[in-house]
């Protein structure tokens, strides 16, 4: 397995729970597109699931070309072992030359297994895709067309670009939220292929399902244009009340850092940051947020930062476009007034 | 009877706590500037073992792949209870990528042998990639079960399931997984235990021999406190899938983000500056 296939495809794994394809897999869609058209080759996905119905066609919506599509009732529910003999058959039938994943916990799940059994070079949750010429350092040899995977590494403080010489697919995860979805285009056209692949019962003996509880997301941190996001400097559940108050008045939404959500100020479904939501709002607002390099990797993309903290070399500051150092009870509460009273002048 | 669980651990740079102290100018990481720790979710791992082996009954052996320095990770393993502790290490294997450290440590597991659990954390905080343990379930050809909860309850007979509670992100799922299988476990799944003091005064000398005088590691080997230490060889690994051989991503520019601080406007905390950055955001129709 390996070779470089210079005219293999650009694929996305399609990625679909109770028939709704994940976020994150259109938002690569979009991204799959664009690299296609840079490589001159065709955009595909992958599609493993049971009674997948039109998600076909909203994929090629989103810029696919053709859809790989393996309908089996073994693929109902996700488990890893028949998902990932789908997608390696897949690849072993069509060699494509990249391979993304959303960073999702399934995509973080399946992808290195995958990548195992191909024995490609996976990078995992790039912030960044791109497409090179490449020479490697110690041959002197120029790879054309690399791609180019870039993602934070040793807890945010390095960026770090990977590239894969000769073991491909080249493939990668990518964190939802980090590439912008593209509008959908119900006029497109592409392929659709019907696929099967033997032995997935006995795969899909190995891992049952025996109940699954979803929690809807209530807080849709991701959508929200205007975000004000409380740490553990605000210092109580009481005074977290301050930063609803705040977003109420600039219509936005409330976030909260890891530190605010250990403490108990609020709960788990409103953490930005790396283990949390990735979001990129048109204006962000942290206040009594220290700015942890897993903080900043879940917001730094935001058009517009401003970091609100007494303590002025606190790291938020790196990444704020607007600081104000001082007492956020006083500045909170000083924000919320001034612009309660250009809503009144409006 | 009972349940033999292999743990995977690794000692990794505190990169939560990492200072510029820590990178060259050149944007490179000073692995030897930062202090090292217990990978946190390998310690969650390892207690999932330790509960397994207490609830069901069997053994927790734990193995751990780095210089010898890392024998400080065995010794902690030790203190909470392990019953057998592997390092490895050897120089090839330096500069393995997930994949290569997966094949490394595949070969390990299948070496101790008779498990019915391999545990690992999630992932590891120098990398944050959560790759290795699936690509180890791979190479050994057994079913995997991710973000492990708790263990809900184990079957023996007619052959050895696992009920397993792992978290899905929206929610969580109850899974069946037939044994042997791996599983990867977060931090929310339990509260390590502490050092057991009757544990820490047997083993504290306990060493590999690469820390210790050849005489000395006699001395050690006649109390039982010398530690397991094996090479590529020992367990049998093909050198052309270790180390940077055997690595398929290649890291082909570094950039150090630590030092670089850009500028950011200053607000004066009074109501003037305030209504000016209101004036601000207006004016950029950000508001």
């Amino acid at each position: 397995m390996g070779k470089p296939n210079r005219q293999g495809e650009v694929w996305v794994f399609a990625e679909q729970q109770d028939g709704v394809l994940a976020d994150v897999s259109l938002e690569l869609c979009g991204k799959a597109r664009e690299l296609a058209d840079r490589l001159g080759v065709k955009a595909g996905a992958v599609l493993p699931g049971y009674q997948v119905g039109d998600l076909p066609k909203q994929l090629i919506a989103y810029g696919i070309d053709r859809v790989y599509v393996v309908d089996d009732p073994c693929l109902k529910n996700f488990t890893s072992s028949p998902y990932a003999q789908v997608v390696c058959k897949m690849i072993e039938k069509y060699e494509p030359q990249i391979m993304l994943f959303g960073a999702s916990p399934l995509g973080r799940d399946l992808a290195p297994r995958i990548a195992s059994e191909t024995r490609s070079g996976l990078t995992a949750d790039c912030t960044d895709l791109d497409i090179s010429d490449v020479t490697d350092n110690r041959t002197k040899e120029t790879h054309e067309n690399l791609l180019l995977q870039i993602r934070p590494a040793f807890g945010g403080n390095i960026i770090a670009t990977i590239v894969n010489y000769d073991s491909w697919p080249q493939m990668a995860t990518v964190r939802e939220g980090v590439m912008s979805m593209k509008d959908a285009d119900e006029t497109r056209t592409g392929e659709i292929i019907a696929e099967k692949v033997d032995g997935l019962d006995a795969l899909a003996e190995l891992v049952k399902v025996i109940e699954r509880h979803v929690e809807d997301r209530k807080v849709n941190l991701k959508a929200a244009r205007i975000i004000v996001a409380g740490g553990g400097g605000v210092g109580s559940k009481e005074n977290f009340e301050q930063i609803r108050e705040l977003a109420g008045a600039l219509g936005g939404v409330v976030g909260a850092s890891r530190a605010a959500v250990d403490s108990g100020f609020i709960g788990k479904e409103y953490q930005i940051g790396q283990t949390g939501t990735t979001v990129r709002p048109a204006l962000y607002i942290a206040v009594g947020i220290s700015g942890a390099v897993q903080h900043r990797a879940g917001m730094e993309e935001s058009a517009k930062i401003i970091a609100i903290n007494n303590d002025p070399q606190a790291p938020i500051f790196s990444v704020a476009h607007y600081g104000i150092v001082g007492d956020l009870n006083k500045v909170v509460p000083m924000l919320t007034k001034a612009l309660r009273n250009r809503r009144r002048e409006d | 009877m009972g349940f033999n669980s292999i743990v995977c651990v690794k000692q990794v740079p505190d990169t939560a706590n990492i200072t510029s102290d820590a990178m060259t100018p050149e944007g490179t990481v000073n692995r030897s500037a930062l202090p090292t720790i217990f990978n946190p979710e390998d310690l969650h791992a390892l207690e999932t073992a330790l509960e397994v082996r207490d609830r069901f009954g069997g053994t927790v052996t734990v193995v751990t792949m780095g210089p010898p320095k890392a024998a400080d990770v065995l010794r902690a393993c030790l203190y909470r209870g392990a019953d057998r502790a592997v390092l490895l290490t050897d120089r090839r294997a330096a500069a393995s990528d997930t994949l290569a450290t997966s094949y490394i440590l595949s070969q390990a597991v299948k070496t101790i042998g008779d498990y019915d659990f391999v545990f690992c954390g999630r992932q590891a905080i120098d990398g944050d990639t959560a790759q290795t343990g699936p690509q180890i379930a791979e190479k050994l050809a057994i079913p995997q079960v991710t973000y492990l909860e708790s263990v809900v309850d184990v079957q023996e007979t007619p052959s050895k399931v696992a009920r397993i509670r792992r978290n899905i992100g929206n929610g969580y799922e109850i899974v069946d997984v037939q044994l042997p299988a791996l599983i990867t476990v977060i931090e929310t799944a339990n509260e390590p235990r502490p050092f057991a003091a009757k544990k820490v005064m047997r083993n504290k000398h306990a060493a590999v021999p690469a820390e210790v005088t050849p005489e000395k590691a006699e001395e050690l080997k006649a109390k039982g406190l010398l530690l397991e230490q094996w090479t590529l060889d020992d367990i049998n690994a093909d050198l052309n899938r270790c180390g940077l051989a055997g690595s398929p991503t290649k890291v082909f520019r570094v950039e150090s983000i630590v030092l670089t601080k850009e500028g950011f406007t200053e607000i004066a905390p009074t109501e003037e500056g305030i209504a000016s950055l209101i004036q601000e955001l207006i004016s950029d129709r950000t508001l």
